[in-house]
């Protein structure tokens, strides 16, 4: 071993890990305080509706095709379970929608029908037509993680908008401003 | 005895989301070699609902819908992968417990090997000494 090895080290190359390690702290730092992101959103926005056909809700009713949905005008896809509070919630404002001329269809998740009877008594019912989805597989495909949330659909059957989570008073205005605009 | 006729009629004050009907939400596939490869996506797969979990271990009943769609297309002759693609397709990557090596995670994986070089860089020297001594 040599006593008079006089190559010192560059001074970058001694304080490059700590920066590196500073760096990697400061990246945790940010991204820990950040408020979580707990809503998943559909990532089928713009991209057409898939294909589905689903058996009527209540007996004796016609059941809900995604055929159904591409009619020239555009319509809102409410997917909601008479198990869903937040559905009850939103109920006047749809009703508030309905009654300004937008189409609504209903799909019911996990349900049953005479629960779902009972909602709709409660709570009115402002759908042309609601499709039973009992094992959930269209919630599935169509990238919805929870109810209610409500699809803007467009006349070529296009997926444009997703509001997810009731809507409220404050935000029929707004849903009304993008049915107008995709007409 | 008495108790357990009163909780036959008790109805319930408020709704509750029931558990999924979807044939395979709770019943496992006939083939044990199918199941054991449901079994292994469903445990990459998270729960929409409880999102600290995958759906092989949550009690959501989406995440029950989750797991027959995954049971019922594997016992039909479908890739696993292509069952997370087309999950992925339709709620990004949130919802796949493997992260995919894409334009944006790249850089993540070649991290290590780069700070393993840089590593093996700084202390060339040291190797060169020893071997030189």
């Amino acid at each position: 071993m040599s006593m008079t090895d006089t190559t010192k080290p560059r001074s970058w190359a001694i304080w490059l890990p700590l920066a590196l390690f500073l760096g990697v702290i400061v990246l945790a730092a940010v991204a820990l305080f950040r408020p979580a992101e707990r809503t998943v959103a559909s990532t089928l926005i713009d991209r057409p509706l898939p294909s589905f056909a689903l058996p009527g809700s209540l007996p004796g009713t016609p059941g809900l095709n995604s055929v159904d949905l591409a009619t020239g005008k555009p319509r809102l896809l409410n997917i909601f379970a008479s198990w869903c509070i937040p559905c009850q919630v939103e109920a006047p404002q749809l009703a508030q929608l309905a009654a300004a001329g937008v189409p609504i269809d209903g799909i019911s998740v996990r349900d049953r029908p005479e629960l779902l009877a009972v909602f709709l008594k409660q709570n009115g019912n402002p759908f042309q037509r609601i499709g039973a989805d009992d094992a959930g597989k269209v919630q599935l495909a169509l990238g919805s993680s929870g109810v209610p949330e409500t699809y803007l659909i467009d006349g070529k059957g296009r997926i444009r908008h997703q509001h997810i989570g009731e809507i409220r008073p404050e935000h029929v205005a707004d849903l009304l401003a993008r049915v107008r605009a995709v007409q | 005895m008495l108790c357990a006729a009163l909780a036959m009629i008790a109805v319930p004050a408020a709704a509750q989301e029931m558990e999924s009907t979807a044939p395979y939400a709770y019943r496992q596939l006939d083939d044990a070699q199918k199941e054991a490869r449901a079994q292994s996506l469903m445990q990459s797969l998270r729960c929409l609902q409880c999102q600290g979990q995958s759906i092989a271990d949550s009690d959501a009943p989406i995440a029950g819908s989750m797991r027959s769609l995954v049971r019922e297309r594997i016992a039909a002759g479908e890739e696993p992968e292509a069952i997370r693609s087309w999950l992925i397709e339709r709620y990004g990557d949130y919802v796949s417990y493997a992260p995919r090596v894409t334009k944006l995670t790249w850089p993540l994986f070649v991290l290590p090997l780069a700070l393993l070089a840089l590593a093996g860089f700084l202390l060339r020297n040291r190797f060169r000494r020893a071997g030189a001594a």
